[in-house]
């Protein structure tokens, strides 16, 4: 077996014990690469089956357009169904407090929305895209990662998880949090779309956009930071990371086509979440954000 | 382009992820801004070299203490294979963690101290390599630079492997030997001038070249995790029962039977997501559609019908215990087998293996970290094969049913 087709038997085979072992597990969409990569291996899972789960999207109100366009698409492609968390709703109803400031995000809000819609819902397992080699943080995460009863994560208790035997034995208003691509590396992910010939946001190609430059990334203009104008110029750039809109920056990049962004991430000299600000705000800022029930 | 996952092993200190840091780095692999970050931050520690355990210790209490806790993943490549190295704690109170580690992976990068040698931990991860059955070895003499590069200090802790080795129950092992600094770069990916008088490969070239390919075991087995039974009108009759080839192969026509039931037929055809194959073969997912209507759920087992599958109720196994709460004769867990769920009692705790000396005593009780002998009884028949015969088969977890927790594994005797 080649690497991708070993990727793919791991992946699937996750899933599938998910599926197994939880009665009402979904799958945290977030329309970016990672999470289309994964809804399609779940697609693969229970062919000719439809997923038999549904969808979980947290919407910050921040998203890029494009990425909502193509999350509709593929619900209607793939059959599934989709449930919408918006921050708005949180902030409306006063359980989370819009960030003050000139950089102010929706990031962090998130998982206020998260945490209330997995409890609405009453889940007891939570799919994600993330990747162990995205974050060092990320790093440490097991393939199936408890959630006690407020969603936080202890770091230093993790189960041993031993060969294949996946432990999802959880207490009533716990949930687990199940990573099937956590042994992906960034470039399988866009070998796997291209061997796929999956639709991906059009932002990951390169396009022409306003940008202006922020402590030394790239950052979209938006309705949701003022910008003094003459700092504003027009780019050619794409996005290697798809984020809430207020916290992800763009590259540099003429790749309009698949062959060339994987040339381009294959030679890159930054890492991925290089331009996620939200990574930057602080040390361990992936870690303190998973302790309290993050993505 | 193959994958080797390797696992790190070795005491606290021994300059695991320092060597792990280092080999990322020298293979291009650290990316500018994270170089950048571990620049800036030894920096403000105040060291005059760069710390690049900072490219593996991901939490930030390992970072403020200098250890490792639990295991990092980490990805890189090289012109010839690609790797993922599970960076294990060194610590005895994070064992478990280092179980986990190398429980999934194909070799051991076994690290010692030059000035310290072969100690209690040296020993005990060694001994838990062996249990899991890892075959190739890696013992890295690691700090040379601390012991000025002498010959006769590798020579002597390289004697003592041996003798740990001799007088330990390996199986089919390759043990390589090989001095380096992990520090100051010293035979990682060049031979290294202060050590002319070593002979062998630098550790780069090594872990390019393992040999892992393991032959496919004989027995065929895939466990069923899901019945797919699509509600659509074309395919109004469809069962699959899906899951993994944990063992073996099949192909369409081969004559099965199904565990517990016992129900004998025959396989009609082999899905793999939606697309027919003729045959499936070990590690991989398949959906099987089967001749005849028969009970099948998750948990059970699709076979060939084999002398060397034993159906039980009672199993002895070795036991790697990970709670504090001790595992004793009469309590009650449940043991999982992949998708094979049972509730067991614990007959009997009658040996506390002495992982220094490879001897045991008798004992009536496990503790954290302890690995010893167990028996259990249970609830329902498994499917067993003893762990040395099939590893794909042979072991199972221990779950605490009041905490839910991975309480242990076990490996059939």
């Amino acid at each position: 077996m080649n690497i991708l087709k070993q990727l793919e038997e791991e992946a699937i085979y996750i899933i599938r014990e998910v599926v197994g072992q939880f009665d009402k597990p979904a799958l945290l969409f977030s329309g970016g690469k990672d999470s289309i990569v994964l809804l399609h291996l779940c697609h693969k899972a229970f062919l000719p089956a439809r997923i038999p789960f549904p969808l979980v999207h947290i919407d910050t109100g921040h998203n890029f357009p494009e990425t909502l366009t193509l999350r509709d698409k593929l619900i209607e492609q793939y059959q599934v169904k989709l449930h919408i968390g918006l921050v708005q709703d949180s902030i409306d109803q006063g359980k989370v407090t819009e960030e003050k400031g000139r950089f102010a995000s929706r990031n962090s809000l998130q998982t206020s929305t998260l945490l209330e819609t997995i409890s609405n819902l009453k889940l007891d397992a939570c799919m994600g895209g993330a990747r162990r080699d995205e974050e060092k943080a990320r790093a440490k995460e097991r393939v199936f990662s408890v959630r006690d009863d407020f969603g936080q994560w202890n770091e230093k208790l993790q189960r041993p998880e031993l060969f294949d035997h996946l432990n999802g034995a959880i207490h009533s208003g716990e949930h687990i949090r199940a990573f099937p691509i956590s042994n992906w590396t960034e470039l399988d992910v866009w070998e796997y779309i291209r061997q796929e010939k999956l639709e991906i946001p059009t932002i990951y190609y390169a396009h022409e956009r306003a940008v202006y430059d922020r402590e030394g990334q790239l950052m979209p203009v938006t309705e949701f930071h003022q910008i003094d104008p003459n700092q504003i110029k027009v780019q050619s750039v794409r996005f290697r990371t798809v984020g809430d809109m207020s916290c992800t920056a763009a590259v540099l990049s003429k790749a309009e086509e698949l062959d060339v962004i994987i040339e381009e991430i294959r030679t890159s000299t930054y890492s991925e979440r290089g331009a996620r600000m939200d990574d930057k705000r602080s040390e361990g800022a992936m870690e303190e954000r998973k302790k309290i029930g993050y993505f | 382009m193959d994958l080797l996952r390797i696992a790190t092993a070795g005491s606290v200190d021994d300059g695991k992820s320092t060597l792990i840091g280092r080999l990322l780095y020298e293979t291009g692999s650290l990316k500018e801004d994270q170089l950048k970050h571990i620049e800036e931050k030894s920096a403000s520690n105040g060291l005059d070299h760069l710390d690049f355990s900072l490219a593996t210790d991901g939490l930030l209490t390992e970072r403020e203490q200098g250890i490792t806790i639990d295991v990092s993943h980490l990805y890189f490549k090289t012109k010839k294979r690609r790797f993922i190295i599970a960076d294990s704690p060194g610590h005895i109170e994070y064992t478990r963690n280092m179980v986990t580690g190398t429980s999934n992976s194909d070799a051991t990068l076994l690290l010692l101290d030059a000035r310290k040698g072969v100690i209690e931990q040296t020993k005990r991860h060694f001994y838990i390599t062996q249990l899991l059955g890892i075959k190739k070895v890696i013992f890295a003499v690691n700090k040379m630079d601390l012991v000025g590069y002498d010959q006769n200090v590798f020579d002597r802790i390289k004697e003592d492997i041996a003798h740990l080795i001799q007088n330990q129950n390996t199986k089919d092992l390759t043990a390589y030997y090989i001095p380096l600094s992990a520090l100051k770069g010293d035979n990682l990916l060049l031979k290294s001038p202060k050590m002319g008088w070593f002979s062998g490969k630098v550790l780069f070239d090594l872990i390019e070249n393992i040999a892992v390919n393991e032959p496919p075991s004989k027995e065929n087995v895939l466990q069923v995790q899901t019945v797919i039974r699509p509600k659509l009108a074309a395919y109004h009759d469809y069962r699959g029962f899906a899951g993994k080839v944990k063992s073996g192969s099949f192909s369409v026509g081969d004559a099965i039977e199904v565990f517990p039931s016992g129900t004998k037929t025959k396989i009609k055809s082999i899905e793999q997501y939606g697309v027919n194959q003729e045959q499936v073969s070990q590690g991989q997912n398949a959906t099987l559609l089967l001749e005849d209507e028969v009970n099948v759920s998750r948990g059970d087992s699709l076979f060939t019908p084999s002398n060397s599958i034993e159906f039980t109720k009672i199993i002895n196994a070795k036991v790697c215990w990970m709670q504090d709460k001790a595992l004793q004769a009469e309590q009650k867990y449940l043991l999982q087998f992949g998708s094979k769920k049972s509730l067991a009692k614990i007959t009997d705790v009658s040996e506390r293996i002495d992982v220094s000396s490879d001897g045991s005593k008798e004992t009536t009780a496990l503790g954290l970290n302890d690995i010893g002998i167990a028996s259990f009884q249970l609830a329902h028949p498994v499917l067993c094969i003893p762990y040395p015969e099939n590893k794909n088969l042979g072991s199972f977890i221990i779950i605490d049913i009041n905490t839910n927790n991975t309480a242990g594994v076990g490996f059939i005797e």
